[in-house]
């Protein structure tokens, strides 16, 4: 039993599938959720740590590149035992899940600040003297002249980001979070049948990174992309 | 005329609603230097590119040598060819392409020898003799192991135009060979085809822009537009008393622009 | 314990995820290969085999796949009669290997389609077979387009290789784990395995660079 939910383990593999398949989709919310807090954390970081990086003072910028190369280039389980062990030797106690997002965060963050980088790179050196002859301030250039254009070009990675995030948080079931995956292998434990629960998992998996992926895809061709120059 | 060694029967090549070749009957000669010039998207080139087995047709019959190349004889007539079938046709068939298309991963020689040896299954030995035969042919033959991208534009062509003589085909197919070269570079280019037009029996088709060279080179020209022969004729009828008032206007465009 | 009496069996762990990494990548690599051409054929069963194995392996997490192979497996052998209980190790290198392979898969496919159509009309006018043109037209040009993503793919095999220390192998990540059990120093223990994973991703990328340099030389001399 778990959720309150109980299962049925006499009747066949379609009844016990059936009888879990609630327990399995409250997993699925915990799975989005944390999906999508650990995608806002790494939105934000990643934000800092490209700003922080486009700084022209080489103090700044060393450091931001050495500390997101470490984090993209460390094990995401590795980073989150840290989070959970060594902040709590700092009496710092957060919740399993709050730490599980904050560990997608830390490791995305890395990914996401290229991603701006690139995209701000991308539009063209041109535009910003352009906006630069026209006497712009550099603040209405950023968000007149660059975001726009850039904006549009980041989706599609940030997108396949969000679905890489969502296939990393069964990690976060070490950790306790009762996601999907730490949901199914409960059930496996105290029915001994993991077989039925870890292939409805991979299922359910596809299922929803086809339903995020075509979300994206939607998102991105939603987007104003007129007299933009694209490719 | 001997008997045709080319020749399209009402063929038909469309992109869409838009139609290349209408119903183009066209027929070459064995060892015959034809030429065919034309405004662009008049089909000229479309015209090597099937031949090449590069583009289907949708409609009507080509022949190589008298069989049919998209086509093979099935038990009730026509049936369109197979993989095999293309292969055996295309032994007969060379290119040398506008944008050169050498190997850019391979040296001179082996851009030479790799199609001779693994296609034809000659011998290491044996290609490279052929190899270094032709590129004397095309005054490179020092340039044997240089890769692509260290030559110039006219010596990347000669190589291509060495690449397909290799395979030794009957018909040479030219397709705008120089239009992708520096003006300064073109005669290297048109010597060796002149050359080789000379002294040799191979039928050649060229697609070209270059209209003193075709006067000089070919046996017959022909004018292409909107998709078929507008007119046709020796290179002194043609360039010195055309016919058609659209021969006219476009002779005049071409030499005067 | 002071710090350094760590380092011997975090070593040891460290040794383990080597080896995990290497022949994972090397696993992925084959599968990469058989399946990204696989996806260009013109044989629809192959395709549909090619497609559906990255499909499969890209759209489920690397850990539902680990702990499938691992617990599930067994028992699907079970109900038809076959002894499929794999050991950690075995369990692991397939995984990792299968994952990484269907990524790579994508890889290889995007880089033999960007190769040209000129130099494929090049081919069909020199009458070189479709296998043919494979093997010495488009890979020799598609195999230094793929490095880059190859080197981001085997950092992220290397990382992955953590998981493994979920299934009980005796890793790295594994290491830690049983060290920080005993000690509960925590600080010193994940401070010095971030550090060494990072130190590991760091000469392999130097690695991988290296391979790059060296099959860079097939696109020709630069002039």
């Amino acid at each position: 039993m778990l959720f309150g939910i109980t299962w049925d383990t006499s009747n066949g593999d379609l009844a016990f599938a059936l009888s879990i398949l609630p327990i399995l989709l409250r997993g699925m919310v915990v799975t989005i959720q944390a999906t999508i807090a650990g995608f806002a954390i790494a939105m934000v970081l990643g934000l800092i740590f490209a700003v922080l990086k486009s700084v022209p003072l080489k103090i700044v910028s060393w450091p931001t590149i050495v500390i997101t190369e470490f984090f993209r280039d460390t094990p995401l389980l590795v980073q989150l035992f840290f989070l959970y062990y060594v902040l709590a030797d700092y009496n710092i106690i957060l919740p399993a899940f709050a730490t599980g997002a904050l560990a997608l965060g830390v490791q995305y963050s890395a990914y996401m600040a290229e991603v701006y980088r690139a995209g701000i790179e991308a539009v063209a050196k041109g535009q910003r003297e352009a906006a630069k002859a026209l006497d712009l301030s550099a603040s209405r250039t950023f968000t007149h002249i660059i975001l726009p254009q850039a904006v549009p070009r980041v989706v599609p990675a940030l997108g396949n980001y969000l679905v890489s995030i969502m296939k990393d948080v069964p990690v976060l079931s070490v950790v306790t979070v009762l996601e999907m995956l730490g949901v199914a292998r409960i059930i496996g434990d105290q029915t001994f049948n993991y077989l039925v629960p870890l292939s409805m998992v991979g299922g359910l998996y596809l299922i929803m990174t086809l339903v995020a992926s075509a979300l994206v895809r939607f998102v991105d061709a939603k987007l104003p992309k007129r007299g933009l120059p694209f490719k | 005329m001997s008997e045709p060694i080319i020749k399209f029967e009402k063929v038909v090549k469309s992109y869409g609603n838009y139609r290349v070749l209408n119903d183009l009957d066209f027929e070459v000669a064995r060892g015959e230097k034809v030429t065919i010039i034309g405004p662009s998207g008049s089909g000229k080139s479309t015209v090597l590119r099937i031949l090449m087995t590069l583009e289907k047709i949708n409609g009507g019959v080509v022949s190589v040598g008298n069989e049919p190349l998209w086509h093979e004889q099935g038990p009730n007539g026509l049936v369109p060819a197979r993989e095999a079938h293309l292969r055996k046709m295309r032994k007969q068939l060379g290119m040398v392409f506008q944008q050169f298309n050498l190997f850019p991963h391979m040296t001179v020689l082996r851009n030479l020898t790799e199609a001779p040896m693994s296609v034809l299954g000659l011998s290491k030995q044996d290609a490279r003799e052929r190899a270094e035969e032709l590129l004397q042919l095309v005054g490179l033959a020092d340039q044997l192991q240089k890769f692509p991208n260290q030559l110039s534009g006219g010596q990347q062509q000669r190589v291509g135009i060495a690449r397909a003589l290799a395979m030794r085909p009957k018909v040479m197919l030219f397709d705008e060979p120089t239009s992708a070269l520096d003006p300064e570079l073109v005669g290297e280019v048109l010597n060796v085809i002149a050359k080789l037009a000379e002294e040799h029996d191979l039928t050649m088709l060229l697609v070209t822009h270059e209209m003193r060279f075709a006067r000089e080179v070919s046996d017959r020209v022909c004018f292409f537009d909107q998709g078929n022969i507008k007119e046709q004729g020796t290179p002194d009828e043609l360039f010195t008393n055309p016919k058609e008032e659209r021969t006219r206007a476009f002779l005049k465009a071409v030499l005067e622009g | 314990m002071p710090w350094f009496d760590y380092l011997k069996p975090l070593a040891d762990g460290a040794w383990i995820t080597v080896q995990l990494t290497v022949f994972s990548t090397i696993l992925g690599a084959l599968l990469s290969f058989i399946f990204g051409i696989g996806k260009l054929s013109d044989n629809w069963a192959i395709r549909a085999v090619s497609i559906a194995y990255i499909e499969i392996f890209r759209g489920t997490s690397l850990l539902v796949q680990l702990f499938w192979l691992y617990f599930a497996l067994p028992i699907a052998g079970d109900a038809i009669g076959l002894d499929l209980r794999l050991p950690p190790v075995v369990a692991g290198v397939a995984a990792l290997g299968l994952n990484i392979g269907a990524y790579g898969a994508e890889v290889v496919r995007g880089a033999i389609q960007a190769v040209t159509p000129s130099q494929y009309e090049a081919a069909t006018a020199l009458n070189f077979t479709r296998r043919q043109t494979l093997w010495k037209i488009s890979l020799p040009q598609a195999i230094p387009e793929m490095m880059p993503s190859f080197g981001n793919l085997a950092v992220q095999n290397l990382k992955d290789t953590a998981l493994a220390s979920l299934i009980s192998l005796g890793d790295l990540a594994f290491r830690a784990e049983q060290l920080r059990n005993y000690t509960q120093d925590s600080t010193t223990i994940y401070t010095i395995v971030l550090l060494m994973y990072f130190g590991m991703a760091l000469v392999l990328t130097a690695m991988m660079r290296v391979l790059e340099a060296s099959v860079g030389r097939w696109r020709g001399a630069r002039s």
